[in-house]
């Protein structure tokens, strides 16, 4: 497998150098776990685009797994050609530790690098027995909210920030949004380390009475697991999240594999990749698409991080940190 | 125990308690053992033997399953030459540090699989001592097949030894002084002598090693890099269908490395049984279990 491997980059190298030779190129896409199926389809319609295009075989190879963990392994080595991941934290991540991608990767491509988003909405259980409508109706008394721990878990955090941005947007101030989070999380009846663990709770145990999920996530399980027991509910309010990508500048260079790379991510913005994005329930950046997709999508109020909270950092050091908001707020068993 | 000869009644274990922990053993080994493998075959062959056979002939679990006989292909005889190695070394002379070297072989049993993976990682990770070294030579160890038989045989370092040692402690090395005074050289009387001796303990701990290089999800975890067609064994494929909602898959090739174990476990026994034969035809020495 090696040789083979190491024979593909030679014919690589030789398509670079020669470049009129068809040959086959491979590319590895290091993501996170929820864009498995979306990076499925993407890869099959942009090899066969590449193929026409250029006579090369492109293979994209995938790799899977929880967000900052695939970073961490792009650190240590794995020879990823692009990242597609779930937070500009992590991307962040790869300029700080080996300088491997240059520290303005964010402006390299349009809307953030974040060629679709995602939000975070409800899942209910079918006929939405506690009419569950938005935010309010989940401080309640005799609410189950199922969410993951905040500290574990990076699909916490958006939850948690979404109910703290609503909070603040209808009550006013951070002290009565801290109150209303705090009401909430009492609400919990147990903090799962990850979201996947959250989703079992919530599906497969029976627990709660409405899971705070990602709106691909939940679109994925209702198609799932099945239309005649949860449905999804999308508050007044929610949070945006941009799932950037980025070539990773010294393996590409390295590889000559640069020119593929970015024609690869620039996929992702042409209708045809923002229709598969869609299909996977991201919200499509393309106006048009977005048209065509309304009604998988229903409108509501998106405020970013950057805008609510000062970025990422900020809202780490403010509200997850030791001792932070999240600390205060949370107690175990009361 | 001997077989056969029945003990005096005084030593006899009384009806009420023998029975009831018969039943708790019994109930034991159904409620964990036997449930869990019969669902895992149960689900696997769900859907009927056409889901199955097409879960297998994914091209990405033809792959994983032929990294994971290429890594056991590769550790496994590995760990054959070490342990005989090993265990000749520890049974056969006296030196210093002897008992360090025996809870070296150890350690591996010892320690999480993760910090298995882990440590290779910090050794040949891209900030790993060699990691530059490597770079610079595009030698790829970890994220690559390399480091996953690194990671292999590093857990599945002491099985044959510590199958070896106790079974070489046991038998003594009076037919090799006999085989070296009577002239033969120290191939002959490895090939001739001791290799005939050992032959089935010897095959006892490659069967477990065999079972624990193709079954190894934590060490082999952290350095594969999850590369699809590429870097994922079986047990790491398993898991990514089961978190892909293809429970059907998952469990099919979980029902091919549950048949491993099974005919793993089968030959354990008659090797098992064939060592108790000879060694106490042999000598009275008590024999393995």
């Amino acid at each position: 497998m090696r040789i083979r491997l190491r024979n593909s980059w030679l014919a690589v190298l030789l398509a670079a150098s020669t470049s009129a030779i068809a040959a086959d190129v491979t590319l590895l896409n290091v993501s996170y776990d929820p864009t498995r199926e979306l990076y499925r389809d993407v890869n099959a319609a942009f090899a066969a685009q590449w193929k026409q295009q250029s006579g090369d075989t492109l293979t994209i190879r995938q790799s899977h797994g929880g967000s900052g963990k695939q970073a961490r392994s792009v650190i240590d080595g794995l020879q990823a050609d692009v990242v597609t991941l779930a937070l500009s934290y992590d991307i962040d991540g790869l300029h700080e530790n080996g300088n491997l991608v240059p520290a303005d990767w964010q402006k390299r491509l349009p809307d953030n690098s974040a060629p679709y988003t995602s939000t975070i909405v409800f899942l209910v259980r079918k006929g939405n027995p506690k009419q569950l409508k938005d935010w309010n109706d989940l401080v309640r008394d005799g609410v189950g909210v199922i969410t993951p721990n905040p500290k574990t878990s990076g699909g916490a955090r958006w939850n948690y920030l979404a109910a703290w941005a609503y909070a603040r947007r209808t009550l006013g101030s951070d002290d009565a949004a801290r109150d209303f989070v705090t009401k909430l999380y009492r609400n919990v009846p147990v903090l799962d380390t990850g979201a996947r663990g959250a989703t079992t709770t919530f599906v497969e145990r029976g627990q709660g009475d409405v899971l705070l999920a990602w709106e691909n996530e939940a679109l994925l399980a209702v198609r799932e697991i099945g239309k005649d027991r949860f449905e999804i509910v999308v508050p007044s309010l929610s949070i945006l999240a941009e799932p950037p990508v980025s070539v990773v500048d010294k393996v590409v260079d390295k590889r000559g594999t640069r020119a593929v790379a970015e024609s690869y991510l620039r996929f992702l913005y042409t209708p045809q990749g923002q229709e598969l994005a869609a299909k996977h329930h991201y919200r499509p950046r393309d106006r048009s698409v977005a048209e065509k997709y309304a009604a998988d999508f229903p409108a509501l109020t998106l405020v970013t991080v950057d805008e609510a909270f000062g970025g990422w950092h900020r809202a780490h050091q403010t509200h997850f940190a030791d001792g932070a908001s999240f600390d205060r707020i949370y107690v175990p068993g009361r | 125990m001997k077989r056969g000869v029945a003990r005096p009644p005084a030593l006899r274990d009384p009806w009420w308690l023998a029975l009831p922990l018969i039943l708790v053993a019994l109930a034991f080994a159904a409620l964990f053992l036997l449930l869990p493998l019969v669902a895992v075959f149960g689900y696997a062959f769900e859907k009927g033997w056409d889901v199955f056979v097409t879960a297998i002939g994914d091209p990405d679990a033809r792959e994983a399953i032929r990294l994971t006989v290429q890594v056991a292909a590769i550790s496994v005889p590995a760990n054959l030459v070490f342990g005989i190695a090993a265990a000749w070394l520890v049974t056969r002379f006296e030196f210093r540090g002897k008992g360090l070297l025996v809870s070296l072989i150890d350690l591996p049993f010892a320690v999480s699989p993760v910090i298995a993976g882990l440590v290779y990682v910090l050794l040949f990770g891209l900030h790993g001592w060699l990691g530059e070294w490597l770079a610079e030579r595009d030698i790829h160890v970890i994220f690559a097949l390399p480091g996953i038989v690194l990671a292999t045989v590093f857990v599945t370092f002491p099985i044959v030894a510590r199958e070896l040692i106790p079974l070489m402690q046991a038998q003594g090395d009076e037919e090799e002084q006999a085989a070296r005074t009577l002239g033969a050289s120290g191939f002959t009387m490895f090939w001739r002598v001791t290799l005939p001796k050992i032959g089935w303990g010897l095959l006892y701990g490659v069967i477990l090693c065999n079972a624990r290089a193709m079954g190894e999800f934590g060490a082999v975890s952290v350095v594969s890099g999850h590369i699809r067609g590429l870097t994922n064994t079986m047990p790491l494929h398993v898991e990514i269908l089961y978190n892909e909602y293809q429970s059907t898959a998952a469990f099919a090739v979980a029902a091919l490395l549950a048949l491993l174990a099974l005919v793993t476990l089968v030959l354990k026994h008659a090797i098992g049984w064939r060592i108790a034969r000879t060694t106490s035809d042999e000598s009275s020495t008590e024999a393995r279990p």
